[in-house]
C-alpha cells in the first residue's frame, strides 16, 4: 500500500461541486408539473377546533386540493412513537393534520396543493378555522403545577415521562461526604435552523407502482419503512432519496413530519409530483426544537474536593408531544457526571408537555445540558472549597488506567451500558492549563483590572458518548471498465464530508485515489440496509461497516491479481488503481481484475476478451463460477458495536466583560480534544468549529422566546440571533488521538462535540470576569447583556 | 413566505412615478427591496403595485457642494459609504453606514430607502436628524423640502404624503473643527441598533463646547435630538461630571419598552454609557 490515507488532510471531495452551486438539493430537482404545498396552522397554542371551511380554498383558482384530517384517509392517526421506553405512560404524539385540537402554535390543520407556492399561501389563508382557545402554562416550572392548564388531558401535571437511575451507592456515600454544593442551572430552547429548511418531494409512477420520495431527512431507509406500512406499499417499490441536504443537526432524523406523509400521499393521489418547500417560518414553528431543562444538581464531596456521590433532578421540556421518547433526557442523564470518577450517582428527570414546538434532538441531545449542570457544580464546589478550578477537576478526573471505566446501572440511549471506553483526560487538562496559561492568569487579571478591563478564564470538560447502534453496512465494489470504486451504506450526509470519509477508508484498502471513490448513500436503490445519521455515528458504524466490507474485497482483489499476475497472493500489492508484484513493474489494472472476476460471454472491451468463456484463463472444467463464488469484486459487511464509544475535550476561553456595554468579547477560545483515530483532521476541525459556533449561538445568542399564550415572538433570523461569522472568535484547536478500543479503526464521533461544553465555558468565564465587581453566578444560558446588567444591578 | 400578487410597473421619470402614486393608493415605491421583499414576503406588506425607481435617470447621484452632500434615491447604502467626498464632507456618515446592516446588503439598499422605511432602530435616520438635514420630495403639487425633525413621526412612519416620492435627502456637512462620534451597541454585528448615540461637537479657543449635536436611535418611537443632554454640554469644559450628566439626562428619552434582546433597565443603563462614549470620543477629536 502507498502512504496511507486515513489521517491525511484530505480536501473535501464534494466542496467544488456545492462551492460552484451544481448540489442538487430537493428545490433543485426538476419535475414536471409539480404541486406546491402550503399549510394552514393553528395560530393558537392550545385550542379545541370547532370547524374548518375549507370551500372559499377549494375554490380558489389554481387549487388542486385541500386536505384536512377529515380527507385523507389512513393518515388520519396519530403518527409513531419511535423510540418506546418504560418511562411513558401513553406517549403522545401528532396527527398529520390535527384532529379536533391543537397543541402549539404552528401545528398543522390543513394542506393546500396548488399550482405554486404562491396560489397555496393564497388558499391558505381562505381556510376558515373556529378555534375555542384554552388556557396555556408555557413556563417548564409552572406546567408541573398542579392546577397548571393541561396539553394532554391525559397527563397530569404535564409529566409526559419520569424516570431514575442510579449507579453506585448514592444514599451510603451521601452519608459520608464532608461537603455539598447545591446549583440551579436552566438552558434554554432553541433550534438547530438548518440553512436548508425541510423539504420533500413525490411524484408516483401509475404503470410501474412506484413512488419515489425525496426527502431531506437523516433517516431515508426508515423513512421508506415507515411509508411502506402506511400506505401497504411493498418495500421495493417505495424508493427514497436524500440528495444533497444543508444541514441537519438532528431536526431532520424525526419522523414522521406531517409533509412527510401528506406529501407523497397527494403525489399518489393527484397522479402530478408534489413538492412542500419549508420556509424559515415554518421551520421554526413546525420543525422540532431543543434544549430546555432546569437542573436542580447536589455535588457530595470531602473536604479534598473529590466528589463522593452527585444527586441531579431536572425538568426536561418535551414540547406538545414526544415522538423521539425520552432520548434527550436520557443522554443528559447518562452524560450527567461527565468526565468525573463520582461513582454514586442518582439522576431523576421528568419530562414535561408544554403547549410548544415539539422537541426531540438537536445537535449534543442533551449533552450540553449535562455539562453546564454537572461543570457548573465542579466551579462553585472549587470555590466554596477554595480551589483552583483546575485542580478540583484534577482531583475528580477519571485516571488513563481506569478505563474502560463503568457507570453500573447508567443505561444509554442505545439501551446498553455506560461505560467510557478510553481517554487521556489529564493530559488533556493539562494542555489546556498550558495553552492558556493559567497558572498567570491570576496576576494577568489583576493586571487588566488595574488597567479598567475585566478578564475572566472560562473552562469546561465534556464526554460524549458517540457511534451507538445499532447498526451500519458498507457496500464495496470495483467497478470492471473504470476500475473506480463504488461504496454505499444506509445512513446519509448533511454536509459532514461522508464522501471523502469513507473514501479515504476504501482507497486505504484498494491502493485507490480517495476521489476514485464514488460515494452514493441516502438512497433506498443504492442500498437499503442500514438506520439514520445522529448521534455521532457515522465515522464510527458506517466506517467502520465500510472498512470492513473493503477488506474483504481487497483479499478478492489480490487473490484474483495473483492469479493473473502468477504470482504468490503474498507478493501483490494494491496501488496507484492496480495491482502489482511488489517490487517489479509488472501490474494489472483493478479494473482488469474486476473484469477478470466476471466471467463474460461478451467481448465488449479489451479487458473483457481474457474473461469470455473461451480465453485461455477462463479454460476449466465445470462451472464458471465455483460453489460459494461469486462475480467480480465486490462485498458487503455490517458494523454493530457493542456500545457506545466516549469522545471527549475540554474547551477554555479568555473572556473579557465591558460592564458598561455588558458585552461579551471573547478574547481567546481553546479547544483539546479526542475523537479517537482521527479519518482526517481538516473535516474533524471543521465538525468541532461549526459544532464551537453553534455552541456559541446557545450560549449567548439564540433563545426560542415564547409569549406567555405560547406565540412564537422570533420566528425569524431578524430576531432568532444565530451568530453571524463576525461573532465567531478565532479557535486554536488541538488534537489528542487515544484510539477507542471497540472498533477496528480505532474512532469516535466528532459531529456534535464542539457544541457541548460552549455555554459552561462562557458562563464560568463571565463569572469569573465580573467576581471583582460582585456579578454574582452564571447558570442560566444563553447569557445576554440583560442578564449581565441585571447581575451587576444587583451586586 | 411568498408575497401576495401585485402589479410591477418601471417609470422612466419621477413625474410618471409620483402620477402612479396618486392614481394607486395602494402602491408602494420600491427602492433597493431590502426592507421592503422581506416584508411583502412575510406579508406584512401587500402593495397592490410596486413602483420600481431603479430605471428613472438621475436618481443615484451622490454630490457635494453647498456645504452639504446630497444623496439621490437610488444611492445604495455602499456606495456612499465608499464615497471619499462623503466621508471628506462629513465623516459621520461613513462611521454610521459600516453599522448597517452587512455589505451584501448595503450593496442593494439605499440611503434614501432607509430614512423613508424609518425603522426607529435605523442608523441613516438619526444621522439625518444629527446633522440637522433634510429630504426633497416630488409630489402631484411639486416639491417640497422637510426639515428631518418633521420628517420622522413615528417607528416606520414619516410626513411623506401617500403621493410624494422623497428624490433626495440633504446631509449638512461638519461644522469646520468640530468632532464627531458614532456609538452603536447591537448583540450581532450589523443587526438594528439596540441603542445608538451620535455626536457632532465644536471646541472654543478655551477648549469648551461651542456647538453640540447628540442623537439617538433605537431608543424611542423615532429617531431623536438629545435636547436635555445636549443643553448640560453647552459651554461645558467637558468634565468627567459633565459628561455624566449628559449620559444620564439623555437617559430620561429612553422610552422604548423592554424587549427580547434588552430590558428596559438595560437599554438605559447601556445608552448612558454610549452617550458618555460619543461625547468623550467626539469631543477628543475637535479642534
Ligand atoms: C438582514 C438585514 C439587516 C438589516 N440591518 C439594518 C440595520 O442594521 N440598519 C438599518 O438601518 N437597516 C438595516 N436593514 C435595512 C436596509 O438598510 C434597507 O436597505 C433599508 O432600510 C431600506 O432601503 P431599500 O433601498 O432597500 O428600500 P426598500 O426596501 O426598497 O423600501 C423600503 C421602504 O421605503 C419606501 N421607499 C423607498 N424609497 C423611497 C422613496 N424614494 N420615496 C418614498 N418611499 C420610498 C418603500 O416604499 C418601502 O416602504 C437591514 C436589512 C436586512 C435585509
Amino acid at each position: 500500500m502507498s502512504t496511507r490515507l486515513f489521517g491525511a488532510r484530505i480536501k473535501r471531495n464534494i466542496d467544488p461541486q456545492l462551492l460552484r452551486g451544481e448540489g442538487s438539493f430537493i428545490d433543485d430537482i426538476p419535475l414536471a408539473q409539480a404541486l406546491h404545498v402550503a399549510f394552514v396552522r393553528s395560530p393558537f397554542a392550545r385550542a379545541r377546533i370547532n370547524s374548518i371551511d375549507i370551500s372559499a380554498a377549494v375554490a380558489h383558482p389554481g387549487v388542486a386540493a385541500v386536505y384536512t384530517c377529515d380527507n385523507v384517509g389512513a393518515l388520519d392517526i396519530e403518527m409513531p412513537l419511535l423510540i418506546p421506553h418504560s418511562s411513558m405512560h401513553d406517549a403522545r404524539t401528532q396527527r398529520p393534520l390535527a384532529r379536533d385540537d391543537v397543541y402549539y402554535v404552528g401545528q398543522t390543520v390543513a394542506m393546500i396543493v396548488a399550482v405554486d407556492r404562491y396560489t397555496a399561501e393564497d388558499a391558505a389563508a381562505l381556510v376558515d378555522v373556529d378555534y375555542d382557545p384554552r388556557d396555556v402554562e408555557v413556563d417548564l416550572e409552572k406546567a408541573i403545577l398542579d392546577g397548571a392548564p393541561l396539553v394532554h388531558d391525559t397527563h397530569e401535571q404535564n409529566i409526559a415521562a419520569h424516570f431514575v437511575q442510579v449507579s453506585g451507592y448514592p444514599d451510603s456515600a451521601i452519608a459520608q461526604a464532608e461537603h455539598v454544593t447545591k446549583i440551579r442551572v436552566q438552558v434554554d430552547r432553541s433550534t438547530a435552523a438548518p440553512m436548508e429548511c425541510r423539504a420533500v418531494a413525490a411524484q408516483f409512477d401509475e404503470v410501474t407502482g412506484e413512488l419515489t420520495v425525496w426527502d431531506g431527512t437523516q433517516a431515508p431507509i426508515s423513512v421508506r419503512g415507515g411509508l411502506a406500512s402506511i400506505f401497504k406499499l411493498d418495500e421495493d417499490k417505495v424508493r427514497v432519496i436524500a440528495p444533497n441536504v444543508g444541514g441537519g443537526f438532528g431536526q431532520k432524523v424525526l419522523l414522521f413530519y406531517p409533509d412527510e406523509l401528506l406529501v407523497p400521499m397527494a403525489a399518489m393521489q393527484l397522479g402530478r409530483p408534489v413538492k412542500y418547500i419549508e420556509d424559515r417560518r415554518e421551520n421554526f414553528v413546525g420543525s422540532s426544537q431543543e434544549r430546555t431543562q432546569i437542573h436542580f444538581m447536589e455535588l457530595y464531596a470531602k473536604k479534598t474536593g473529590e466528589v463522593i456521590a452527585l444527586r441531579d433532578s431536572f425538568l426536561h421540556d418535551t414540547g406538545a408531544f414526544i415522538p423521539y421518547g425520552i432520548a434527550v433526557a436520557q443522554v443528559a442523564s447518562t452524560s450527567i457526571a461527565g468526565p468525573y470518577r463520582i461513582p454514586n450517582i442518582w439522576v431523576e428527570f421528568k419530562a414535561i408537555y408544554t403547549p410548544t414546538v415539539p422537541v426531540t434532538p438537536y445537535r449534543g441531545c442533551g449533552r450540553p445540558q449535562a455539562c453546564f449542570a454537572i461543570e457548573r457544580a465542579m466551579d462553585q464546589l472549587a470555590d466554596e472549597l477554595g480551589l483552583d478550578r483546575f485542580e478540583i477537576r484534577r482531583r475528580n478526573l477519571i485516571a488513563d488506567h481506569e478505563f474502560p471505566y463503568d457507570r453500573e446501572g447508567l443505561i444509554f440511549a442505545d439501551g446498553l451500558k455506560v461505560s467510557l471506553d478510553s481517554g487521556q483526560y489529564h493530559k488533556a487538562l493539562a494542555m489546556m492549563e498550558e495553552r492558556l496559561d493559567a497558572p498567570s492568569f491570576a496576576s494577568a487579571q489583576a493586571k487588566a483590572r488595574a488597567e479598567g478591563k475585566h478578564l475572566g478564564l472560562g473552562l469546561a470538560f465534556y464526554v460524549e458518548g458517540t457511534g451507538l447502534g445499532p447498526y451500519e453496512g458498507g457496500h464495496v465494489r470495483i467497478h470492471p471498465i473504470t476500475g473506480k470504486v463504488y461504496v454505499n451504506t444506509g445512513l446519509t450526509s448533511q454536509g459532514q464530508g461522508h464522501d471523502t470519509v469513507f473514501a479515504q477508508i476504501a482507497a486505504d484498502q484498494l491502493g485507490v485515489k480517495p476521489e476514485d471513490v464514488i460515494l452514493v448513500e441516502g438512497d433506498t436503490k443504492a442500498f437499503d440496509w442500514g438506520v439514520a445519521t445522529f448521534a455521532s455515528r457515522a465515522a464510527v458504524v458506517s466506517g467502520n461497516a465500510i472498512h470492513k466490507s473493503a477488506m474483504i474485497v481487497r483479499r478478492k482483489a489480490l487473490q484474483a491479481a495473483a492469479n493473473m499476475l502468477e504470482a504468490d497472493v503474498g507478493d501483490v500489492e494494491l496501488k496507484d488503481g492496480a495491482a502489482w508484484v511488489k517490487g517489479t513493474d509488472r501490474k494489472v489494472p483493478l479494473s482488469a481484475v474486476a473484469t477478470a472476476t466476471n466471467p463474460l460471454r461478451y467481448a465488449f472491451n479489451e479487458a473483457a476478451q481474457a474473461a469470455t468463456q473461451f480465453a485461455p484463463a477462463s479454460r476449466h472444467d465445470g462451472p464458471s463460477l465455483d460453489e460459494g463464488e461469486h462475480p467480480g469484486l465486490e462485498a458487503t459487511d455490517y458494523y454493530s458495536p457493542p456500545c457506545a464509544t466516549w469522545a471527549y475535550g475540554v474547551h477554555g476561553a479568555l473572556i473579557e466583560v465591558d460592564p458598561e456595554l455588558c458585552s461579551v468579547t471573547i478574547r481567546k477560545y481553546v479547544c483539546i480534544h479526542d475523537c479517537g483515530n482521527m479519518i482526517n483532521p481538516m473535516i474533524v476541525e471543521g465538525q468541532v468549529m461549526g459544532g464551537i459556533a453553534q455552541g456559541l449561538g446557545g450560549a449567548m445568542y439564540e433563545r426560542i422566546e415564547f409569549d406567555e399564550t405560547g406565540n412564537m415572538l422570533n420566528a425569524n433570523f431578524v430576531d432568532f440571533l444565530v451568530p453571524y461569522a463576525t461573532e465567531i472568535p478565532d479557535v486554536e484547536i488541538l488534537h489528542l488521538e487515544t484510539p477507542s478500543p471497540l472498533n477496528a479503526l480505532g474512532v469516535k464521533g466528532v459531529g456534535e462535540a464542539g457544541c457541548i461544553a460552549v455555554g459552561a465555558v462562557v458562563a464560568s468565564g463571565v463569572e469569573d470576569a465580573l467576581k471583582a465587581l460582585g456579578g454574582g453566578k452564571f447558570r442560566h444560558t444563553p447569557i445576554t447583556p440583560s442578564m449581565i446588567h441585571a447581575a451587576l444591578d444587583a451586586a | 413566505m411568498k408575497p401576495s400578487l401585485f402589479d410591477y410597473v418601471a417609470p422612466r421619470s419621477v413625474d410618471e412615478a409620483v402620477g402612479l402614486l396618486k392614481e394607486d393608493s395602494g402602491a408602494m415605491i420600491l427602492a433597493g427591496g431590502q426592507s421592503l421583499i422581506p416584508a411583502m414576503n412575510m406579508r406584512l406588506a401587500s402593495p397592490s403595485r410596486l413602483i420600481d425607481i431603479q430605471n428613472i435617470p438621475g436618481l443615484s447621484h451622490i454630490t457635494i457642494g453647498n456645504g452639504k452632500i446630497a444623496v439621490g434615491a437610488m444611492a445604495r447604502h455602499r456606495e456612499v459609504e465608499l464615497h471619499d467626498g462623503v466621508a471628506a464632507a462629513n465623516p459621520v456618515l461613513r462611521a454610521a453606514l459600516g453599522h448597517v446592516a452587512h455589505i451584501p446588503i448595503r450593496n442593494r439598499g439605499t440611503v434614501v430607502g432607509s430614512l423613508c422605511h424609518a425603522d426607529a432602530a435605523a442608523e441613516m435616520p438619526m444621522i439625518l436628524v444629527l446633522t440637522g438635514g433634510s429630504v426633497q420630495v416630488a409630489g402631484s403639487d411639486g416639491g417640497r423640502e422637510i426639515a428631518a425633525q418633521d420628517f420622522f413621526q413615528f417607528h416606520m412612519t414619516t410626513s411623506r404624503q401617500p403621493d410624494e416620492m422623497v428624490v433626495e435627502a440633504h446631509f449638512p456637512a461638519l461644522p469646520p473643527g468640530a468632532g464627531f462620534a458614532f456609538e452603536e451597541f447591537t448583540r450581532r454585528h450589523g443587526d438594528y441598533a439596540i441603542a445608538a448615540a451620535g455626536c457632532i461637537l465644536t471646541r472654543n479657543g478655551a477648549g469648551a463646547v461651542a456647538t453640540v449635536a447628540l442623537a439617538a436611535c433605537g431608543v424611542s418611537s423615532k429617531p431623536l435630538r438629545l435636547a436635555a443632554a445636549e443643553q448640560i454640554l453647552a459651554g461645558s469644559r467637558l468634565t468627567a461630571a459633565d459628561i455624566k450628566a449628559a449620559g444620564d439626562a439623555a437617559c430620561a428619552a429612553v422610552t422604548a419598552p423592554g424587549d427580547m434582546h434588552a430590558t428596559a433597565g438595560y437599554r438605559k443603563h447601556l445608552f448612558a454609557t454610549l452617550v458618555r462614549r460619543a461625547v468623550e470620543r467626539a469631543a477628543a477629536r475637535a479642534q
